[in-house]
């Protein structure tokens, strides 16, 4: 009797862990090779870790924080964010598999790839100059007031700049401008790109590209001072 | 003073009730559906004035920093203007909490009606009734350091001093010595009928909740740099702070926040937000007596001061962390 009590416990026990992986989506493996529905590979597109195609505006999504992610998955299949490629994408996609594969694309440290064209200097030093103290000529805080002083983004709600591609944030601002995306937090990118100016658009595109991707940490994003 | 006097009776009783309610399980009734808070904000037709009463008056543009001599002054100046925007980084031995200058004094001190340096340091020596004695600006910035930065004052020779006064000096070039500049400080609301903490709490969930976290304790980057201040909790101003007066807090909301979107609050909605962020705990009034009574008698005895008052059933001030840097 003895002997049979444990058993029966370690059997109960291991029933989950025999039975779990495999109903679990997998990031890497839907990343990869697609969920075997009607999404295709992330891959395709947003690179083999995660880099993004900078010459085509496809995003990075290495280190981008997972919450932010889900949000944009979620936004991409309930019609709050637009974009012909991605709709059909998001919505092919069950509530796990998103959070699969946005905690896979999240913990991913890939490095900065090149941009299409460089950008010279004094673009890139203007963008810094945005980035650190804004207009506020025209009410314009500084980018990493709220994406952080190295633009390593903040929580879910201000996603990480630094590293991601000119083209991508140029159409983001432009779309933002355009009322073209609306799904931005109490509208403040909305506010914010209807103030900046084409040149100001560029600079800051061009900073945020140039920066090495920030360092993908353990620590949970958003957290407390 | 005592007819604009609000009615803090009605809104604690509407605290306490709120609470017991919550206590026992039960869903009230919002009793404030005549008011609701805009969840978005449309773009402004025009663009938004950061000069709320003052369009009239000239305002004073400070000099850009292209002006810095390149000399050792222009040195002392550039070391201020550092200290100003990373507090954290260049005069951490004289703070105890996780703010910067620039969270409150916008655009690395230059902004109007977000307490800029230029106008501040024209209009000193004053007399405060704060302290009751003449204050030097050096005094000024010290009392910065004890509250605003729940740190301790740096020496008046200390290189901290010498480039933050430099840095104010640099600014008011051309401003007129003693002259009430527009843009001083932050903008003077007129006095609300009353204080409304549950609508307050409203507009903060909604408003400002998404940067400075639903518990007031602000948002770090996963690097642990503070992107966004903690607006109270023990990395927060003191309870001596010109913040923890609602007078002041609604002026700065109502001028500057939600960042990017100054002016886009009611008067009553940046009154009633301050009142509630100024109803939470924070770091002991480093002149505490001993005693909260007294302590509030001597220095929170207005009814836009919650210090010594009790909200929820919490008599605020009892519970402070200690005041000062706690390392």
């Amino acid at each position: 009797m003895r002997l049979v009590v444990p058993c029966f416990f370690v059997g109960l026990l291991s029933m989950p862990i025999h039975i779990a992986p495999a109903h679990a989506a997998d990031g890497r493996d839907i990343a990869a090779g697609g969920n075997g529905r009607d999404a295709p590979a992330c891959s395709a597109c947003h690179g083999a870790q995660g880099e993004g195609r900078p010459d085509l505006a496809y995003p990075r999504l290495a280190g981008l924080d997972s919450a932010y992610l889900i949000e944009q998955l979620n936004a991409f299949a309930d019609g709050g964010r637009n974009n012909e490629a991605m709709v059909p994408i998001a919505k092919a996609l069950t509530a796990d598999e998103r959070q699969a594969i946005a905690k896979f694309y999240a913990g991913l440290a890939t490095p900065k790839v090149d941009e299409p064209q460089k950008a010279d200097d004094k673009t890139i030093a203007a963008g810094a100059a945005l980035a650190s103290r804004g207009d506020w000529s025209k009410g314009l805080p500084g980018c990493g007031q709220c994406h952080g002083a190295t633009g390593q983004g903040v929580g879910k709600a201000f996603p990480t700049l630094a590293g991601q591609s000119a083209e991508y944030i140029t159409a983001q601002l432009k779309a933002w401008k355009d009322g073209k995306r609306t799904n931005d937090p109490l509208h403040l990118m909305t506010g914010i790109s209807g103030k900046l100016s084409d040149d100001q658009i560029a600079a800051a595109a061009a900073y945020y590209a140039s920066l090495p991707a920030a360092a993908v940490t353990a620590a949970p994003q958003g957290s407390k001072p | 003073m005592s007819e604009h006097r609000p009615d803090l009776r009605t809104w604690i009783a509407g605290v306490v009730f709120l609470g017991l309610a919550g206590f026992v399980g039960t869903t009230l009734p919002n009793f404030n559906t005549s008011k609701t808070v805009e969840p978005a904000i449309a773009k402004p037709d025009k663009p938004v004035s950061n000069n709320t009463a003052e369009n009239s008056r000239p305002a004073f543009s400070p000099p850009g920093d292209d002006e810095i001599p390149k000399n050792e002054f222009g040195d002392a100046v550039r070391l201020g203007e550092r200290i100003f925007h990373d507090t954290q980084g260049n005069a951490k031995e004289f703070v105890g909490n996780s703010l910067q200058c620039s969270n409150c004094h916008l655009d690395f001190g230059r902004l109007a009606n977000a307490a800029p340096l230029w106008a501040a340091y024209v209009a000193y020596p004053a007399y405060r009734t704060k302290n009751e004695h003449v204050n030097t600006f050096e005094e000024r910035l010290q009392g910065c350091f004890l509250y605003s930065m729940n740190g301790k004052a740096p020496a008046s020779n200390d290189k901290v001093m010498v480039a933050l006064e430099s840095y104010a000096y640099f600014l008011a070039k051309g401003a007129v010595i003693g002259a009430d500049l527009p843009g001083r400080g932050y903008p003077k609301l007129a006095k609300p009928a009353k204080l409304d903490y549950a609508y307050g709490q409203q507009v903060y969930a909604a408003k400002c909740a998404l940067c400075h976290g639903a518990d007031g304790a602000g948002q770090s980057a996963a690097d642990g740099s503070v992107v966004f201040p903690p607006l109270w909790g023990p990395r927060s101003f003191n309870w001596g702070a010109g913040m923890s007066s609602i007078t002041n807090a609604a002026g700065f909301i109502k001028a500057n926040m939600p960042l990017s979107q100054g002016n886009t609050l009611t008067d009553a909605e940046a009154w009633d937000v301050a009142s509630y962020m100024d109803s939470q705990e924070r770091p002991q009034d480093p002149r505490f007596s001993g005693s909260v009574a007294e302590t509030r008698k001597l220095h929170h005895d207005s009814p836009m001061d919650m210090y010594g008052q009790t909200v929820g059933g919490v008599l605020l001030g009892q519970n402070s962390p200690a005041a000062g840097p706690q390392r």
